[in-house]
């Protein structure tokens, strides 16, 4: 008998596997010197650098997102466990008051009132005044406090942020002199001069503001909430952080099922040419033709009458949420292969032209060892190209679909509801910006990352641009 | 020439059979006309007679393929396939579930469209062209540098960043434009002139950067060389010769939305209230009418198909190396 129940839903399974399979990926690089030498190419460029950094950060939460469970109700009996309907994540947990301190309703970032005025009860005097907030700035005696608690609150974090980044970067200094064999002095002065090899400085300074960043928020959120709350009084900071997970779900899960399709079929295509290639092309030139928006729309609304005629196969909310999540990357997925199997059905009808698939051939080579050995390793740089580039236009479309309404479930925490849920209060006096604003900000901030790190990977491997490495 | 155009228009008729099929396994036998009457009824109202009343008002009431209760011919044609999916084909789409006939609909709704798409297609190229000449004069310095980042930036901003941005800035905190509506005649010009901004604006990042790479591609070739040898100024070779060359790959990319934009633009029409088919698919959507969504599904098929065919044949009108067989 345990106090948690841990539940894994479909997309955690396979957020997961996606991990360890980049792992092993990874290890398996490692390995192999002419593998390798792309990577390093990416590993030298300071914007590619620094926005993996900012994009490891999202991970991190996401990941930490992806571990759920079920708490066990307090009056349950312990021969018999009950456990509680709502289902919450590892990141739940430790934020733990961003989640549960709920206000009444909209109050501004950082604010210290209610956004809206209401009748207060004075000793039996009614007043009507902006009533204060149960949590953000319940501390401060008064208003007069306000701005110099934030601003010392300000302070703090960044003090704390700049030598907690100052005593990191220290120690990995210490460690990389150490493995390169100089003094400690020798290796910082080829850091400060940049003369690393790697762009050291960058990554230390994304590393102090990152840091900076988390130890500021940390000590706002503490007494306020940072980024105001929303309609039901829910912190805005909480849902943007909470969306994290559902964006890069989208962003992954989907190239995951695109990938198979369009390697496989695009491949094939290319090397068998005949009936095989004729039949492919119809396939996805059909699939083409329909507007992607619409296929989505039309295999969305099916998947909700699945869902709706079903209901006894999902236990939570969570899970019929996350049901729709999972369909959603399906259908975006079938929607959206066909660019990359075009794409690798040309380079792959070059490739098997090329002399030595024509000798492998000649010397009775099976069709499996070539599509192996030669025509697979050497459309692999096209596929990873379009997984880093995809990526973020997935992001961007998850939040054009809630507003169309064939996105995520309106439970699930995304930017895209969040916009949807908010583009109406622009309209009231005063504006209610914060919702709108956090979640275009976080989304803007991981879709720049993603787009700058895939800038980086491409050059690094795309052989038509092959000068600058 | 003619004979493969023939064959062009030809070849269409499969992937267009495809199309129509794909939808019907879709609406019909994935999801079956119960299932939609269920959806639409909600979960109040859903009785059998209910099911069978809703079914009967739109036409659903047979069988799908095959109707063994009929004689003759009809036995193919009073079915819901003939009735609502190879009709399709003569163009007749039917009613949606406000009884309006639906290709009455979208021939008066393709003008609205047409008054939002074509300025942004026009404008947009326009821009995005001067755009990526302007950073390919300054190349490699850091004019191209931040313009490349700028493209970035601008490219990693929601479409809806822009229309909410614009609406409320422009519309309603300067009072400049109306935030939404339209009018016929030269009064739609105030209310078409915000939405061309926004989706001109939000097309500049990837465009003028996809724009750059081709004539950046263009300016490493040898006719390029030999027209700087020759002692022409920088500005006469980006224009005479980099320009001309570059707008190939350009337009003749640009001809296959060409005839995509009767179908408007989804999000900008919604949230700017133009009565125009993007518009109207989105309510479509929202209100699960499920007639006009597979209409709009096939019309956008013609359209894209359209599209291709122009594409081979600019290709054969801007570039005399390529020939039609």
């Amino acid at each position: 008998m345990s106090a948690i129940q841990p539940v894994i839903l479909w997309t955690d399974a396979l957020v997961f596997a996606l991990v360890a399979g980049v792992t092993g990926l990874v290890l398996y690089i490692r390995r192999h010197e002419h593998l390798r030498a792309p990577w390093a190419g990416v590993a030298r460029q300071p914007m590619a650098m620094g926005s993996a950094l900012v994009l490891a950060v999202f991970v991190v939460i996401g990941l930490l997102d992806s571990l759920h469970y079920r708490e066990r109700l307090p009056d349950s009996p312990p021969d018999k466990p009950q456990y509680s309907v709502e289902v919450l994540s590892a990141f739940d947990a430790l934020v733990g008051p961003l989640r549960t301190q709920q206000e009444k309703t909209y109050s501004a970032p950082l604010a210290m009132h209610l956004y809206a005025k209401e009748f207060v009860d004075h000793d039996g005097v009614v007043v009507r005044e902006y009533p204060r907030l149960k949590y953000g700035g319940a501390h401060l005696e008064s208003a007069a406090a306000h701005w110099a608690d934030i601003v010392r609150r300000v302070l703090l974090g960044s003090v704390q942020g700049l030598a907690i980044a100052l005593l990191l970067v220290g120690v990995l200094a210490a460690w990389q002199a150490r493995r390169s064999r100089q003094s400690y002095g020798e290796w910082l002065t080829v850091f400060g001069t940049g003369r690393l090899g790697w762009p050291g400085r960058t990554l230390a300074t994304m590393l102090a503001l990152i840091a900076i960043a988390i130890a500021v928020l940390l000590h706002l959120a503490a007494g306020y909430h940072v980024l105001g709350t929303d309609k039901v009084g829910q912190d805005v900071l909480y849902i943007s952080l909470k969306s994290i997970r559902t964006g890069l779900v989208i962003g992954t899960l989907t190239t995951l099922v695109t990938l198979p399709l369009a390697v496989v079929l695009g491949i094939a295509a290319g090397y068998f040419r005949g009936w095989v290639d004729d039949v492919i092309q119809y396939v996805y030139t059909v699939l083409n033709s329909i507007p992607g928006v619409l296929l989505i729309a039309a295999a969305v609304l099916i998947v909700q009458v699945y869902i709706e005629s079903n209901p006894e196969l999902f236990d939570t909310a969570a899970a019929r949420a996350d049901i729709r999540l999972l369909a959603l990357c399906l259908i975006m997925g079938m929607t959206s292969w066909t660019g990359l199997a075009r794409l690798l059905r040309g380079e792959s009808l070059k490739l098997s032209t090329l002399d030595y698939v024509e000798a492998a051939r000649a010397f009775g080579v099976s069709h499996s060892r070539i599509l192996g050995r030669h025509i697979f390793p050497n459309v692999f740089h096209l596929v990873l190209i379009a997984i880093v580039l995809d990526f973020s236009g997935l992001v961007l479309a998850e939040a054009v679909l809630s507003y169309v309404g064939v996105g995520v479930d309106p439970s699930m925490y995304s930017w895209g509801n969040m916009i949807n849920g908010a583009r109406l209060e622009l309209a009231r006096e005063p504006v209610v910006w914060w919702q709108l604003g956090a979640a275009f900000a976080f989304m803007f901030t991981l879709v720049l990352a993603a787009n700058l790190f895939a800038d980086g990977v491409r050059d690094a491997f795309d052989p038509r641009l092959g000068g600058r490495r | 020439m003619f004979a493969y155009l023939l064959r062009r228009v030809l070849y269409a008729i499969p992937i267009l059979i495809g199309v129509n099929l794909l939808t019907f396994t879709l609406f019909f036998v994935v999801n079956t006309p119960d299932d939609m009457a269920r959806l639409q009824l909600g979960a109040k109202h859903v009785t059998p007679e209910a099911i069978e009343r809703w079914k009967v008002e739109h036409g659903y009431d047979k069988p799908l393929l095959l109707n063994r209760d009929a004689q003759g011919s009809a036995q193919f044609t009073d079915t819901i396939f003939f009735k609502h999916s190879a009709a399709m084909f003569a163009f007749e789409f039917g009613k949606g579930d406000d009884g309006r006939d639906i290709g009455n609909e979208i021939v008066t709704r393709m003008g609205p469209s047409l008054a939002i798409a074509l300025p942004v297609f026009a404008i947009g190229l326009l821009v995005n062209i001067s755009f990526a000449l302007l950073m390919v004069f300054f190349r490699s310095t850091y004019l191209d540098l931040w313009g490349v980042v700028l493209c970035v930036v601008l490219m990693s901003i929601s479409g809806l960043f822009y229309i909410i941005a614009g609406q409320f800035f422009i519309a309603k905190l300067w009072n400049l434009l109306p935030i939404s509506g339209f009018a016929d005649g030269l009064d739609a010009f105030k209310f078409v002139l915000l939405p061309v901004l926004v989706g001109v604006v939000s097309g500049i990042g990837s465009g003028s950067r996809w724009y750059r790479t081709i004539f950046l591609e263009e300016i490493g070739k040898d006719y390029v060389r030999t027209a700087r040898a020759k002692g022409l100024s920088e500005v006469r070779v980006l224009f005479r010769h980099v320009l001309k060359n570059g707008l190939i790959p350009i337009l003749t990319g640009a001809v296959v939305v060409l005839p995509l934009l009767f179908m408007g633009s989804l999000i900008v029409e919604s949230f700017f209230g133009i009565p125009g088919l993007g518009s109207y698919t989105i309510d479509a959507i929202q209100a699960q009418d499920f007639s006009v969504v597979r209409a709009m599904v096939f019309l956008g098929a013609v359209l894209y198909i359209v599209g291709l065919i122009l594409t081979d044949l600019s290709y054969a009108w801007a570039d005399p190396r390529v020939r039609l067989q």
